[in-house]
């Protein structure tokens, strides 16, 4: 056979949607001379879900369980970019505690985003342990999260005005000891895969992308870092309390596959330095403001139905006002005045009074939710992956009229075969890991 | 499947065919994970060594639709995603079984409109539906037994 | 600052400048888009090196005229700050100039707009749908299209 002859033809081969080193669904089309990409091109929108449509026919306090979805390792960053969206639209600033929560839960977040990301770039290149690992010590934050917010994973924790609920009482000693099993599993992976012959060798040098490449495609987050840029929103432009603690950006020299695992691994310690911080210095108060700024008390925001305690809200007895005119609570007052609360009442009282029922009623109905002022703002927040931007435009009604996303991977995902073009094709597996491509973010 | 031991003599089995294949099936599930979005972090949940799958006898997730036996949806499924969806399912060989996991491939869920299916149902046959958005493991753990039940109680073609 | 500069040089083509919550924000006509941007890009004291963000905005339902609003977010790495361009569209004319000459990233932020508005960016290499299929008819982001109005593939329109 004359391979001269043989070599003149490539050959195209699609990789995705469904492929099993793709944590997300993605078509690769690539051109390939042999074992080596020539040239490539990407498929998205698999996973499109109209989320940005789907905004524009709920209320504002509706839009909140879509943004869980949107990046769903670390939904909490995402319900705090679209949060801070709306208030800033309203013009006011969260309570002290609040910001504090804020952070604690989003910093949480993205250490079980990193996990996730190393854990299963790792386990495509065979190394299972690593992910069982890091599985468990994203399991330990899990339970964290799910203590205070109720749920594991898709969350509607922070809302526009404030937070759902206070941290319960055993939650700082529980995260304490989450951070410390998680050191000590990092350590371990640490051991298992930074300095491993097989790991470094398939990441070393693979998947390059210059400083020059990633601004002209606006790339962010881990990615922009491991090419030596230390832009991190956190610290250029500080948002909520970030500016209160003491953290450092990681950044990496090359900007290949190696560096952005170690930029990662480094980012998580930051992150839960940042806990530990906030923790140690949270202080008490209210958790929640109404639209105009105003702080409501912590008491009529205990809220136990909501975290899965409805003994005894079921066939509970009804107050009834002396006066028949409503609650005597003042902050009934909502049912009729024109001040509209940015946060729902607490579920006992939903349950089990006609004037919360009447107020919940109200709030999430079209007409009687929030309303912003018109106007439109663009939010930034560094998400697990980069710049997650939320830019929302409000005509004055209960409905924002736009919600637009800036999702990090985007960026990303155009500038990918840039990355994997003259490579092999077995490094497109690390590469893409690298990426970490979160579906419901790429897509919406 | 009836077993009977007497113990004077050597302890003997008697079962029907089609039970007896049954639970043969039902504990050796290999499963084609088909994760788009959402429902695979819970899907990893369970599949790692906190929850554990592997104890149902259904830890070994084959990336090949050829050698499956169960295909588990897992996630959204939009319109643009539904002809793969279909041709993997042909794509496998009898006999095999489908999980709806999560409540977008069970009715669609909360995303209704233009972009997503609502219920896979409307493409291909569905065994076992596990609502939940995302399910815990625990649920999920439930659904994989009641699809062991379906598979033992079902007629076996062989 | 900024927006002096722009006005400065720009002149008439800069319809409205104003800043909103901290946001700052030039309203200019499509026609300069290219040259502002490279202004932008290139004045040392300006140097927004990143286009952060590029989408669009339907007004139909403000009844407003011309119909839509490209929407651009810069960021400068040195400098640290932002800036939001707008430039309105007429439904008539949806046209507005590329900007992937100047930021390659553009490519696909303008294939979104595309896709989701049905507005042609002039001089855009291969301006295709990214997010739907070949064969979806409508874009689905502006107003006018219903929110269930689903075109599948395979499988009942449900």
């Amino acid at each position: 056979m004359n391979t001269a002859q043989t070599r003149q033809h490539t050959m195209m081969l699609n990789m995705g949607p469904s492929h099993p080193a793709m944590h997300g669904i993605i078509r690769l089309v690539l051109e390939l001379d042999g074992e080596r990409v020539v040239n490539s091109d990407v498929e998205i929108g698999y996973l499109h879900r109209a989320f940005e449509k789907s905004s524009e026919q709920s209320g504002y306090l509706q839009v909140i369980p879509y943004t869980d979805r949107l990046n769903y390792v670390s939904p909490l960053i995402n319900n705090m970019g679209y949060s801070m969206a709306v208030e800033r639209l309203f013009g006011i600033k969260p309570t002290e505690r609040c910001e504090y929560i804020r952070v604690i839960m989003s910093e949480l977040s993205r250490v079980s985003d990193h996990l996730t990301c190393i854990g299963a770039s790792a386990m495509e290149l065979g190394a299972f342990t690593a992910f069982l690992y890091m599985i468990k010590a994203r399991e330990l934050l899990y339970q964290g999260i799910e203590m205070v917010t109720g749920a594991r994973l898709t969350i509607s924790y922070i809302r526009p005005g404030g937070v759902k609920a206070d941290l319960p009482a055993e939650f700082e000693p529980h995260i304490r000891n989450a951070i410390k099993e998680t050191r000590k599993i990092l350590k371990e992976c640490d051991k298992l895969l930074t300095r491993n012959r097989i790991f470094v060798d398939r990441l070393k040098g693979i998947g390059i992308i210059s400083k020059e490449d990633a601004l002209a495609y606006g790339i962010t987050g881990p990615f922009l870092r491991s090419t030596g840029i230390d832009y991190d929103v956190r610290k250029n432009c500080p948002y909520s309390v970030y500016n209160r603690f003491d953290f450092d950006i990681p950044v990496g020299t090359t900007g290949d596959n190696y560096d952005r695992y170690l930029c990662r691994m480094e980012e998580m310690e930051q992150s839960l330095q940042i806990v530990e911080q906030a923790l140690s210095s949270i202080p008490g108060g209210n958790l929640m403001v109404d639209t105009e700024g105003r702080e409501i008390p912590a008491a009529m925001m205990v809220d136990l139905a909501k975290m899965g305690e409805t003994e005894g809200l079921i066939q509970l007895e009804v107050d009834l006002d002396p006066t028949l005119q409503g609650g005597t609570r003042k902050y009934f007052d909502a049912v009729e005045a024109p001040e509209k609360r940015a946060v729902l009442p607490a579920k006992e009282d939903t349950y089990g009074n006609i004037e919360g029922l009447m107020q919940h009623f109200k709030l999430v109905m079209l007409g009687h939710g929030i309303t912003p002022p018109a106007g439109e703002v663009y939010q930034a927040v560094e998400g697990g992956n980069g710049e997650l931007g939320f830019f929302v435009v409000s005509d004055g009604s209960g409905r924002p009229y736009r919600v637009r996303v800036r999702p990090p991977c985007f960026p990303i995902m155009a500038a990918l075969p840039l990355m994997i073009n003259g490579g092999f094709l077995a490094d497109i597996i690390p590469t893409f890991g690298s990426v970490n491509m979160i579906g419901g973010e790429l897509d919406r | 499947m009836k077993t009977q031991s007497q113990p004077q003599q050597e302890s003997f089995f008697t079962s029907q065919l089609n039970d007896m294949i049954g639970w043969a099936r039902k504990y050796s599930l290999f499963q084609y994970p088909f994760v788009t979005a959402c429902c695979g972090m819970e899907y990893m949940s369970t599949a790692c060594s906190h929850y554990d799958i592997d104890r149902f006898g259904a830890g070994l997730p084959r990336f090949s639709p050829r050698q499956s036996d169960v295909l588990m949806v897992v996630g959204t499924i939009s319109h643009k995603l539904a002809p793969v969806l279909k041709q993997i399912y042909d794509q496998m060989c009898d006999p095999k079984w489908v999980v709806a996991f999560g409540v977008c491939t069970c009715t669609g869920g909360f995303y209704d409109n233009y972009a997503t299916v609502m219920g896979i149902d409307t493409i291909i046959p569905v065994d076992v539906y596990i609502p939940g958005c995302p399910p815990r493991p625990e649920n999920v753990l439930d659904g994989l037994i009641k699809l062991q039940e379906k598979i033992q109680c079902q007629r076996q073609e062989i | 600052m900024i927006l002096e500069k722009i006005k400065e040089k720009f002149l008439d083509d800069v319809l409205e400048t104003y800043e909103f919550r901290g946001d700052l924000v030039a309203v200019i006509r499509k026609e300069i888009i290219c040259d502002l941007m490279e202004f932008l890009k290139t004045n040392p004291a300006l140097d927004f090196n990143i286009l952060m963000d590029l989408t669009a905005v339907d007004y139909l339902w403000q009844e407003r005229i011309p119909r839509f609003d490209i929407v651009y977010h810069l960021y400068s790495l040195a400098k640290n700050h932002r800036l939001r361009v707008k430039a309105s569209v007429d439904e008539k004319d949806p046209t507005i100039e590329s900007l992937t000459g100047i930021w390659p990233i553009a490519d696909w932020f303008e294939r979104e707009v595309w896709d989701m508005f049905g507005i042609k960016f002039e001089g855009h290499p291969h301006l295709k749908r990214i997010l739907m299929y070949q064969g979806f008819e409508g874009h689905p982001l502006r107003k006018d299209y219903p929110v269930t109005k689903r075109q599948p593939l395979i499988g009942p329109v449900n």
